[in-house]
């Protein structure tokens, strides 16, 4: 005789891999610790301000012009980064030339160059009396100091996210799909934009969201090229420190608070629109 | 079509991968390119479509020189190995590709591109899978949607490139009867390559043996198969037996033995005797036979696969018997073959 036993939802699936419990156990216990705790730190001190003076807080004009300068630029800086990173990742994958190595090591290296450095370097070409800025000032383009000088140091410290990103996604695709669309009568134009274009959609995504997050959150570099001007060219985690330094932690918690919630439902929607794509397309299929 | 390939010679680097090779496609047969891998089969497949250029040669499609013409001029439909699809398009998006990247003074309405699609997408018989990806077909749909991709273009020639290589041993059985079906109604001059014999054989008009960057021979399965006319034909294509023989007075020698076979007109000398497996007669007592010590004995489904010891030759002969006849190991089997060929060297 068998006992039938009662199906229950399990937590865990039988599984012949083992370490699961270990495994996930540590892995939570991490999260909790390095993310969890320090950003649940924030809200519940920003929710100890009571909602109208968080209110308040978050809808100064200036914390909103800091705020709309942040997400604004990070998210030029990003779209930059698509087209020109998708341009560099095609030319390391398609073309073997002679420095390909070295092209290819330098796009990493704003990952390793103190952001501050990265920000002076900037600033002395594209001020007015530098290298770069000198040829642009005479056709009334004015780079630093302005919130053009920040988008163009987002664009400096997002680039690799999408490279790196893109670049393993475009050797993977097959010489024949290009080969398939010149049979069926594509123009090279239409091959590339119908065919090879499309199908990197998902890394594209992944990369500018990377890309676009790591421009909110960049500091070191912008504030030597922004002018930090209070209304025109103040970044939000600017915006914070000052407010630290008055010890207005108060409005410093609000601020925090605001960027951590607009960042968490955008990088949401982003990975939703990213999962929903990978899954048509069949990536590790 | 009629396509005419003509002395192409194709270089890589040093290596010839085709060598002076000529070929007549007729309109409307279903050929197939048949070879070792290394042969060149899939090099002059890809010449035809434009997808490599010749070192030297031309390829004539009809009266039309179409070595000067590119890929996406030639109009040709090709369907590759491992599919080629394109993976974010739907099965009918992908079908209908062809006829959309068309310039508009060329390309048929939306409607009718639509139509001509699903018409297609019956034919290869996945109605109701229009919406599907890729990802979500098994080989063998994917496979079919890659040749109603090929067709939407109305080529002037279909070319396939090992096309039910990445499929499993039923698939590939059942496609490609399918295939034969679809070339008996749509009637598109057809050129595959294939390194399976069964394949070619089964599914061709006619079959192009190829080896080295070579043409070997031209031929319907039947004569490839019954009149190979060459060493490397006859060893290539289903299971051969070869013998070191003699031959004196118009008859064959093995050793010092007659083995009873006469070859009126051929010239003295040495020469090597090909026959098949089950082109033989079993003889009861030997004046003038093939004879061995049976060291195997398999039975393969209605027959018998018996391994011979001959006296006189180290070679490993193999033939086929009615599975009534116990070839027990140790025993001696006398034989003759009565369909052969002789090559010399």
């Amino acid at each position: 005789m068998t006992i039938s036993l009662p199906q229950r939802w399990q937590f865990r699936q039988p599984s012949v891999i083992p370490g699961f419990g270990l495994a996930l156990g540590v892995t939570l216990s991490w999260l909790i610790l390095i993310i969890l705790i320090p950003l649940s730190g924030l809200a519940w001190r920003s929710s100890t301000l009571g909602w109208s003076t968080f209110w308040t807080l978050a809808t100064d004009q200036r914390t909103l012009n800091a705020l709309k300068i942040s997400f604004g630029t990070a998210f030029l800086a990003a779209l930059a980064n698509v087209v020109f990173g998708v341009l560099l990742a095609w030319v390391l994958v398609r073309y073997r030339f002679f420095g390909r190595r070295v092209i290819d090591a330098m796009v990493d290296l704003p990952f390793a160059l103190p952001t501050a450095v990265a920000g002076i370097a900037l600033t002395t070409l594209y001020a007015p009396n530098g290298w770069i800025g000198s040829l642009l000032t005479p056709l009334g383009i004015k780079v630093a100091f302005t919130p053009l000088g920040i988008v163009f140091a987002l664009i400096f410290v997002g680039l690799p996210f999408v490279v790196r990103t893109v670049q393993p996604i475009m050797e993977e695709i097959d010489r024949e799909v290009e080969e398939a669309a010149a049979t069926l009568g594509a123009t090279r134009f239409q091959t590339v934009s119908r065919v090879l274009l499309p199908g990197l959609a998902p890394a594209v995504l992944t990369g500018f969201a990377l890309a676009f997050a790591r421009g909110v959150g960049e500091y070191g570099s912008v504030i030597f090229i922004a002018g930090n001007l209070p209304y025109v060219s103040e970044i939000a985690p600017l915006l914070i420190v000052i407010r630290l330094e008055e010890f207005n932690y108060p409005a410093a918690t609000a601020i925090a608070a605001v960027m951590l919630m607009i960042s968490f439902v955008m990088l949401l929607v982003i990975n939703s629109i990213q999962a929903w794509s990978r899954r048509r397309y069949g990536y590790g299929a | 079509m009629e396509v005419r390939v003509q002395d192409i010679r194709k270089d890589f680097g040093r290596f010839p991968a085709l060598d002076k090779v000529s070929l007549d496609i007729r309109s409307g047969e279903l050929i197939a390119l048949l070879g070792p891998s290394g042969s060149g089969k899939t090099t002059l497949l890809r010449l035809i479509a434009g997808l490599e250029s010749p070192t030297d040669g031309t390829i004539f499609f009809g009266d039309d020189d179409a070595s000067k013409k590119t890929v996406q001029e030639r109009n040709i439909g090709f369907v590759f190995q491992h599919y080629a699809l394109f993976r974010h398009m739907t099965v009918i998006d992908n079908v209908a590709f062809g006829l959309k990247v068309r310039p508009s003074s060329r390309r048929p309405a939306a409607a009718d591109i639509r139509k001509r699609a699903e018409d297609l997408i019956d034919l290869v018989q996945l109605g109701g899978l229009e919406k599907r990806y890729p990802a979500q077909l098994s080989g063998g749909q994917r496979q079919r949607v890659a040749l109603a991709r090929a067709m939407a273009v109305e080529p002037n020639v279909l070319l396939l490139d090992e096309p039910f290589g990445a499929l499993d041993a039923q698939v590939r059985k059942e496609l490609r009867r399918w295939l034969r079906e679809i070339h008996d109604r749509t009637g598109h001059t057809t050129v595959f390559v294939t390194h399976d014999q069964d394949e070619a054989l089964e599914l061709a008009d006619r079959v192009v043996v190829m080896s080295k960057g070579r043409i070997e021979q031209v031929g319907t399965p039947d004569e490839i198969y019954d009149t190979p006319n060459s060493p490397f034909v006859f060893g290539f294509i289903g299971q051969s037996n070869t013998l070191p023989v003699r031959v004196e007075n118009g008859q064959l020698w093995l050793e010092d033995r007659s083995i009873g076979v006469s070859a009126p007109g051929e010239p003295a000398g040495p020469a090597e005797l090909y026959f098949r497996p089950h082109d033989i007669d079993l003889l009861d007592g030997c004046g003038g036979c093939l004879a061995g010590v049976v060291t195997l004995s398999r039975r393969v489904a209605g027959t018998r696969h018996v391994e011979l010891d001959i006296a006189g030759s180290t070679r490993r002969i193999e033939i086929e018997l009615p599975s009534d006849v116990a070839a027990t190991p140790g025993t001696r089997i006398a034989f003759r073959p009565n369909r052969w060929r002789l090559f010399r060297s």
